[in-house]
């Protein structure tokens, strides 16, 4: 972690003015435009970026293993002494996999489904290593060793699809580090993966970089992973690389207006309350870049000679630079925004519940045999009891698997709960037919994770809104919108004015619109019915976070005005942090703990929210909290562990937790924990 | 794996009588049990008495599904449907109208249809995977272009000009084999080789650009890009990569065919003489021979059930993913 102080390893890569695009009929978008950096053996430079900027299109430009559309326009990658742009293919070849490999970000899909781990892991020992047969397979053993998989005798013979996404990505740094490399690409390597199963493996990457001198170029989106990971950062935007510097220096002064706007633009505690910053606009399209400086139309310091002129590199201090006219001209800089203040005092909940729902269940039967017999359950959802006040934000937090989704999915009755109640207002909802629950539809609405798969690509906005509308039977006069079919000045207008579109997007289709946009369409489509709870599914993971500030600001914002309870279904725990009043943690199909935002996130009793969030990587230098490691990954909610669910991964484990299932203490008035640790009535 | 077969075995049965009952009733809506004795009587010879008498010694003088003047279980067992389906499922086809014992006449013939047939069958899978592979391989390019033109322009033309213009050239103008016929042992092969040959060129177009299509989707996927990164060569991405994971949904089409092979081809075997299983069925149609027809659709029925249950045996064999423990 301390690379900056560490001596300067041999000089691995060094690429100068790289560029490359897309072709796109006749013409060639440029999507990487001049980048230029150097990598030392044993140092780790992190690329951030969101969403298009070209930090995954610079990674595979460098192998060269662009797609059919892409061509590398100009500039030199040099690696080892050579240009590895000017080799042939077949010298590329050897290269590739040997002095230089790189891992993807999603594990499920970057390894052959129909081949086995060994075969692999083989494939590249025999093309790099010139090893086949018993030695490779015990070379293979040992990179699987290596790379922290229990039992690798066993999971050599195996197929990916017999092993979890956590071991998937550890076979994919094992198949990398097969042709024993000097600089390892990892494009997202944690992305697609749950905040414990990331702890590990950048825990390994990072033992594995100290062991082999290594060096290693990191892409990535998340600022909590490159304050854990990198030696310097490189940001990029819109296919330029805008400012460098050591690890210090970066989250101790970022200098670039858009790096400073991406820091600002993280929701945490200290931003409860108050607005979040957003990035006005939208990333520049290829296809239509600006002159000047690509950041300028949403720069707010911006001025003339920014729209006119490209900036030029700046030294700001030793290995700190940046590309913006403000290094020459600081005084431009207008003074920073001061921020809101403290967040207001979180009340109490009040009145009755709009929602309650008690030991809730949800059993997916597991049918075998000839007569398809059914031989047990997945039980997903195992006593799940909640409440959530008008006005109020309830995040239902939890790793992948754990039924977080299939809770929003049965309270809303989308999919029939096994036993247990869910009332809204004190209607009970279970059991209802489906004639007896549309009136109860307008009252209850979910917005999806994936704005981009859950809207209907053949309707326009328009339809996609009003759908829902003429369901329900509802007359439209939404925030004072007058009768009418929705034209800009009817109700479909106010909807879209109300999250934020132009009216004149009714005419539109959703690809028309970035992601940002489209989850307001679907928040609009939400609204349009005037319910009064909202299911938030991972509303924002799909989105960059700039574009995630803007709709927390939104979410908030409609909160505010409607008065809206929300049950926010994440894993992003500085999204809980900005957002909510109180927090369930759920494992396996059980809440584990429930409390308030301060309760749960500040003092967290059960062992494994304390886990999870000393997991979180946090995007500060100081911040970081010491580790707890969990051993292994979640069970399969088809055999839960006997006992507590969470024994055979906890660290504080004793004799009782494997045999019975802790009962509910209460902490506090707000604040329950479901623990051995912690036994009720004291 | 054993469960799940016998699964699938017990689904079949409900499947064969269905198909048995639809073929039964679409043949009986067209002709009643009078129009099949007058057509097999002969013009002359028909009078009402001779009418009843044939229907009488052939079983067609019951109701057709429901028997109201019977009692008890007799209701639905003494029909025609009854008695002309139940044994065919102890594998009684009973005879033809001309009184030959079909079984017999489906095993004599069962030779010279698999001997088109299966030669077609491997000949035209191997040349259409490998064009196929081809175009994949030189992807974007102008072979690859002019490639996938030849194909439509080979799956736009019909089968039937195939067979006409090859018999045409290979045969009236060049004189290389005879037009049509069918003799056994070691000369047999003169009269295969033509149907054999258009049998597969006239399978090329439409098959090449599925299977080009598969590839193409394979290859587009992330485990290929890593197997690039690997530094492997483009050929060793192919074959050891995307061939194994394409060869997945080519399966589906291709195993469960393999089976109706048995059943020949009816426009090939018509045209080119060949006493197989189609002509035989063609001609069964044309003399409205009840029993014949029956017994063919019988039988491609079970072997279409077996071909289905084949293709989730090969799936098992290539996709590690799907085992049938359930």
């Amino acid at each position: 972690m301390s690379g900056a102080d560490a001596m300067p390893g041999e000089l691995l890569l060094s690429v100068r003015d790289l560029r490359m695009g897309f072709v796109s009929g006749r013409r060639v978008l440029s999507a990487v435009d001049g980048i230029g950096f150097e990598l030392r053996a044993g140092e780790t430079l992190a690329l951030l970026g969101e969403s298009g900027c070209g930090k995954s299109a610079t990674a595979l430009a460098l192998l060269r293993l662009l797609p059919a559309a892409g061509r590398i326009l100009g500039g030199a990658v040099e690696f080892a002494g050579r240009d590895l742009l000017q080799l042939p293919e077949s010298a590329m070849r050897a290269v590739r996999g040997g002095g230089m490999a790189m891992i993807f970000q999603e594990p499920a899909t970057s390894l052959n489904p129909v081949l086995t781990v060994g075969r692999q892991i083989g494939e590249v020992l025999e093309r790099h290593a010139g090893l086949a047969g018993a030695p490779a397979r015990a070379r293979a053993l040992e990179l699987l060793a290596a790379v922290g998989i229990a039992d690798p005798q066993r999971r050599l013979d195996e197929y990916p699809f017999q092993l979890s996404g956590g071991m998937k990505q550890r076979v994919m740094i094992a198949v990398a580090l097969a042709g024993d490399p000097r600089l390892l690409v990892a494009d997202e390597p944690t992305t697609a993966l749950d905040v414990t199963i990331q702890a590990q493996i950048l825990d390994l990457l990072r033992r594995l970089q100290a062991e082999r001198g290594m060096g290693l170029l990191l892409i990535t989106h998340d600022l909590g992973v490159v304050a854990q990971m990198a030696t310097r950062v490189g940001v990029m935007y819109a296919g330029e690389l805008v400012e460098e510097a050591p690890r210090a220096a970066f989250f101790g002064a970022p200098r670039h207006p858009y790096t400073q706007k991406l820091f600002a633009a993280l929701p945490d505690l200290a931003r409860r309350g108050s607005h979040l910053e957003t990035i006005p606009g939208q990333v520049p399209s290829l296809a239509a870049m600006p002159a000047g400086c690509r950041f300028a139309a949403r720069c707010p310091h911006a001025w003339a000679r920014c729209r006119d002129e490209s900036p030029r590199w700046n030294e700001l201090a030793p290995g700190h630079r940046m590309r913006c006219h403000l290094a020459e001209e600081p005084e431009r800089a207008a003074p920073p925004v001061a921020r809101a203040e403290a967040p207001a005092a979180v009340s109490a909940p009040v009145a009755a519940p709009l929602l309650k729902v008690d030991a809730l269940r949800v059993h997916f039967p597991i049918r075998r045999g000839i007569l398809q017999r059914t031989v047990g359950h997945v039980k997903a959802v195992d006593g799940v009891s909640l409440e959530l006040a008008r006005g109020r934000t309830l995040a239902l937090v939890g790793e992948s698997g754990c039924g977080k989704t299939t809770v929003g999915k049965a309270i809303l009755q989308l999919i029939a709960p096994t036993a247990g109640r869910a009332q809204l207002d004190g209607v009970e909802l279970t059991g209802l037919s489906r004639g007896a629950l549309r009136p109860l539809r307008r009252r209850m609405q979910m917005v999806f994770q994936d704005p981009f798969a859950s809207l209907n690509p053949r309707m326009s906005v328009g339809e996609i809104i009003g759908e829902g509308m003429g369901a329900l039977g509802v007359t439209p006069d939404v925030a004072g919108g007058q009768e009418g079919e929705g034209g800009p000045g009817g109700a479909l207008g106010a909807l879209l004015r109300q999250v934020g579109l132009d009216p004149a997007a009714a005419e539109r289709y959703p690809h028309e619109f970035s992601g940002g946009q489209r989850q307001r369409i679907a928040i609009a489509r939400a609204l349009a019915v005037q319910p009064e709870l909202i299911v938030c599914d991972e509303p924002t993971s799909a989105l960059d976070v700039s574009v995630q500030a803007q709709i927390l600001n939104l979410l908030k914002a409609l909160q505010d005005d409607l008065g809206l309870a929300y049950l926010f279904i994440t894993h992003n725990f500085a999204v809980v942090e900005y957002l909510a009043h109180e927090v369930a943690v759920m494992y396996l199909g059980r809440i584990v703990e429930r409390g308030s935002v301060a309760d749960v996130l500040r003092a967290p009793k059960h062992p494994y929210t304390q886990a999870l969030l000393s997991a979180v990587p946090s995007p500060r230098l100081d911040a970081q909290p010491a580790f707890i490691r969990l051993p292994g990954e979640t069970p399969s909610p088809a055999n839960p562990p006997a006992g507590c669910h969470f024994h055979p991964r906890c660290p504080r484990a004793s004799a009782v937790c494997r045999e019975r299932y802790p009962e509910r203490s209460e902490l506090s008035a707000t604040h329950t924990v479901h623990c051995h640790l912690y036994p009720p009535g004291k | 794996m054993l469960a799940y077969l016998v699964r699938r075995l017990l689904y079949a049965l409900p499947i064969l009588i269905g198909v048995n009952l639809i073929t039964f009733a679409l043949f009986f809506v067209v002709n009643t049990p009078d129009d099949m004795a007058r057509m097999q009587l002969g013009v002359k010879r028909v009078t009402p008495d001779a009418i009843e008498k044939w229907k009488a010694e052939r079983g067609y003088d019951k109701p057709l599904f429901v028997n109201s003047a019977a009692s008890g279980a007799g209701v639905l067992t003494e029909t025609i449907f009854f008695a002309k389906s139940a044994r065919m499922f102890v594998g009684d086809f009973g005879r033809a109208e001309d009184g030959r014992d079909i079984a017999r006449e489906i095993s004599a013939r069962m030779g010279p249809s698999l001997a088109i047939a299966l030669p077609t069958f491997v000949l035209g899978l191997f040349v259409t995977v490998a064009f196929a592979l081809v175009l994949a391989f030189f992807r974007a390019s102008y072979l690859d272009f002019w490639g996938v033109v030849l194909c439509v322009a080979l799956m736009s033309i019909s089968g039937l000009f195939y067979i006409i213009g090859g018999q045409y050239l290979i045969s009236k103008v060049w004189k290389l084999v005879p037009i049509s016929g069918y003799g056994g042992g070691v000369e047999a092969w003169k009269f295969l080789i033509l149907p054999v040959l258009i049998g597969v060129v006239s399978g090329i177009g439409s098959s090449t650009r599925w299977y080009r299509t598969i590839f193409l989707e394979e290859i587009g996927k992330d485990y290929v890009r890593t197997a690039r990164a690997k530094g492997l060569s483009e050929a060793a991405v192919l074959f050891r990569h995307v061939l194994r994971n394409a060869l997945i949904p080519i399966l589906t089409g291709v195993v469960v065919v393999i089976p109706l092979l048995f059943m020949g081809s009816l426009l090939t075997e018509s045209f080119f003489g060949i006493p197989g299983l189609g002509s035989y069925t063609i001609d069964a149609i044309n003399a409205q021979d009840f029993a014949v027809v029956r017994a063919m659709v019988f039988i491609g029925s079970v072997l279409y059930i077996v071909g289905l249950m084949l293709t989730d045996i090969s799936y098992t064999l290539v996709d590690p993913r799907i085992r049938f423990d359930r």
